[in-house]
């Protein structure tokens, strides 16, 4: 956050916008697609893991709220996809907000073992209410249509995922580099301190974990209107930890490593695809191999290797 | 009437009384210390005083009314800051970064607006670097504008602390033994920084074992033994106290 703070952002935007030009097939830009949302969930998660020094280890909850929104909204009370969109946003937005007050009163384990209750709770509601949801098999989300324009197919989602990642990316850099920003890094840094200064700790965390759950609500409607299907696995808890290794693995408190973690991690199980069978153990391995070597992240160890802020 | 005022002040933890039954009050504009042995309770009057703790019993009134049991973040409002014996630094943030996080309560911390880069927040932040700079070099660190908190030597974030307290442009400021861990010369420095601090109007209350600074700075002094009210008044009082004499200074004598 120094000198150039958006220099980053230009190069971002840039590749976004040769990149449909120079992917030779749909495949790579469904990947893309699906490497921007992401990428987006985890901005969001690295303000409250990263900068705010918060775990949540049930993030895919939030993802499985908006995503089932957007899905059983439309399909079982008619609802405007967009509407739908939105609810689901407030929804997770409202849960976090209510949760969040005796969540964080808890640290540490403490904290982990709440938001992963929650998510696995979010979870089996969305496999066990089956009449709303399809259960364990999922269902088929309506798509988003104004009238007769109807937002289908790769491209059209690639532009809109493009424009989010960039914005988030701008918003995040910003939020970051403000006096909100600033209380928040400053109660990771040391909460007393940041206490006697007049910050109102609860009210931040509180507020970041409500931000991040809207993120990923979002993103989650974002998801299952591209997809056009949704099933429990995009809220399990696998998927939670998924994003916080990206989280990890790009570089806590780092903007742009919450992009690379996202890119890289969402690319790695493709690009391990020819191990066949074997590739969740060289994923695995490859994670182990990043934390002994690149314990802060890659965005923050390159950084600092070639003396540049991130 | 005192701006600080306390009154009969206690805390049990468990079976433990650290503070008993302490009384004293604050005039403005002065430099008050408080001495006393290890465990003596000075750090947990600090504690109480700046809201980490709720006491047991007991009052304390800012202008004449009771702050006690209220949160860290309240007393900030009402212009009472502090350092910490144990540093408390941002190790995550630069230098200046931990100076302007000071300043919160004087900023516009609307959410919407920061992540919209709302020009009047940019601006303001532009300023208050601008101040959290000629802060620095206040406490005499010219040097470390630029630098990076996790880099700096602990003598320096020492005064590091004290700038972050003075960005809060507090009333009432409370130093929780601010010449621990330095060398004779780095003692010197912060014994005159803080006179330049009680200059400015700031009402310093410290916590202090280096006895030289604590006579030379302070107006009047509080001593603390096994968390009670050993003896107060200036320091040529303290010193011919028998009690004083016996607990404390005896060993120094």
């Amino acid at each position: 956050m120094h000198q150039h703070p958006f220099r980053g952002l230009f190069v971002v935007a840039a590749v976004l916008l040769v990149l449909p030009f120079v992917l030779p097939n749909s495949f790579y830009v469904d990947l893309a697609i699906r490497m921007g949302i992401n990428a987006v969930i985890v901005l969001g998660l690295n303000l409250l893991i990263g900068f705010a020094g918060q775990i949540s280890l049930g993030h895919a909850g939030f993802i499985g709220i908006g995503a089932y929104a957007s899905a059983a909204l439309p399909t079982h009370f008619g609802w405007h996809p967009l509407l739908a969109v939105a609810a689901g946003a407030v929804a997770a937005g409202a849960l976090a907000a209510v949760l969040a007050r005796p969540i964080f009163r808890l640290k540490g384990h403490y904290l982990a073992m709440a938001t992963l209750g929650l998510g696995i709770i979010i979870n089996i509601m969305v496999r066990n209410e089956a009449a709303w949801t399809g259960g364990p098999d999922g269902m088929a989300v309506p798509p988003m249509a104004f009238g007769s324009l109807e937002i289908s197919g790769d491209k059209p989602w690639y532009w809109i995922v493009a424009l989010l990642l960039c914005v988030s990316i701008w918003a995040s850099i910003n939020l970051i580099d403000s006096p909100f920003g600033r209380a928040l890094r400053a109660l990771h840094g040391s909460e007393v301190a940041s206490k006697v200064v007049g910050v109102q700790v609860v009210r931040y965390k509180v507020a970041i974990f409500v931000l991040s759950a809207v993120f990923a609500s979002f993103m989650g409607s974002i998801t299952a209107l591209y997809v056009g299907f949704v099933t429990p696995n995009l809220a399990d808890f696998f998927h939670s930890i998924e994003l916080v290794t990206m989280v990890v693995i790009g570089g806590m408190g780092s903007i742009y490593g919450s992009v690379l973690g996202a890119v890289l991690l969402t690319a790695l199980p493709q690009a391990l695809a020819t191990f066949e069978g074997w590739e969740t153990v060289v994923f695995g391995a490859i994670l182990m191999l990043s934390m002994i070597f690149l314990p802060k992240g890659l965005v923050p160890t390159l950084a600092a290797r070639f003396g540049k802020g991130d | 009437m005192a701006l600080l005022d306390v009154q009969d002040l206690s805390i049990h933890f468990g079976g433990v009384k650290a503070v008993q039954n302490v009384s004293f009050s604050i005039d403005a504009g002065i430099v008050y210390a408080v001495i006393g042995p290890n465990g003596a309770g000075k750090t947990t009057l600090f504690n109480l005083i700046t809201g980490i703790y709720t006491p047991t019993s007991g009052s304390i009134l800012l202008d004449g009314q009771s702050i006690a049991g209220k949160s860290p973040d309240v007393l900030a409002q009402r212009g009472v800051a502090r350092t910490f014996q144990n540093l408390q630094i941002c190790m995550n943030m630069s230098a200046i970064e931990n100076v302007m996080v000071g300043a919160h309560l004087r900023l516009d911390r609307n959410l919407l607006k920061a992540a919209l880069r709302w020009p009047s927040i940019k601006t303001r932040d532009r300023d208050l670097h601008a101040e959290a700079e000629e802060l620095m070099r206040f406490v005499g660190l010219d040097a470390y504008t630029g630098a990076r908190a996790d880099a700096m030597s602990y003598g320096a974030l020492k005064r590091l602390e004290i700038a972050r307290a003075l960005a809060m442009k507090p009333r009432l400021l409370f130093l929780d033994e601010p010449a621990a861990g330095l060398n004779p010369k780095e003692t010197i420095e912060v014994d005159h920084l803080i006179r330049k601090v009680a200059d400015t109007g700031v009402t310093v209350v410290l916590v202090e074992h280096d006895m030289k600074m604590v006579m030379n700075l302070s107006d009047r002094i509080l001593v603390l033994d096994y968390g009670r009210k050993l003896a107060e008044g200036t320091g040529a009082e303290v010193r011919r106290n028998p009690d004083v004499i016996a607990a404390y200074l005896g060993a120094h004598a």
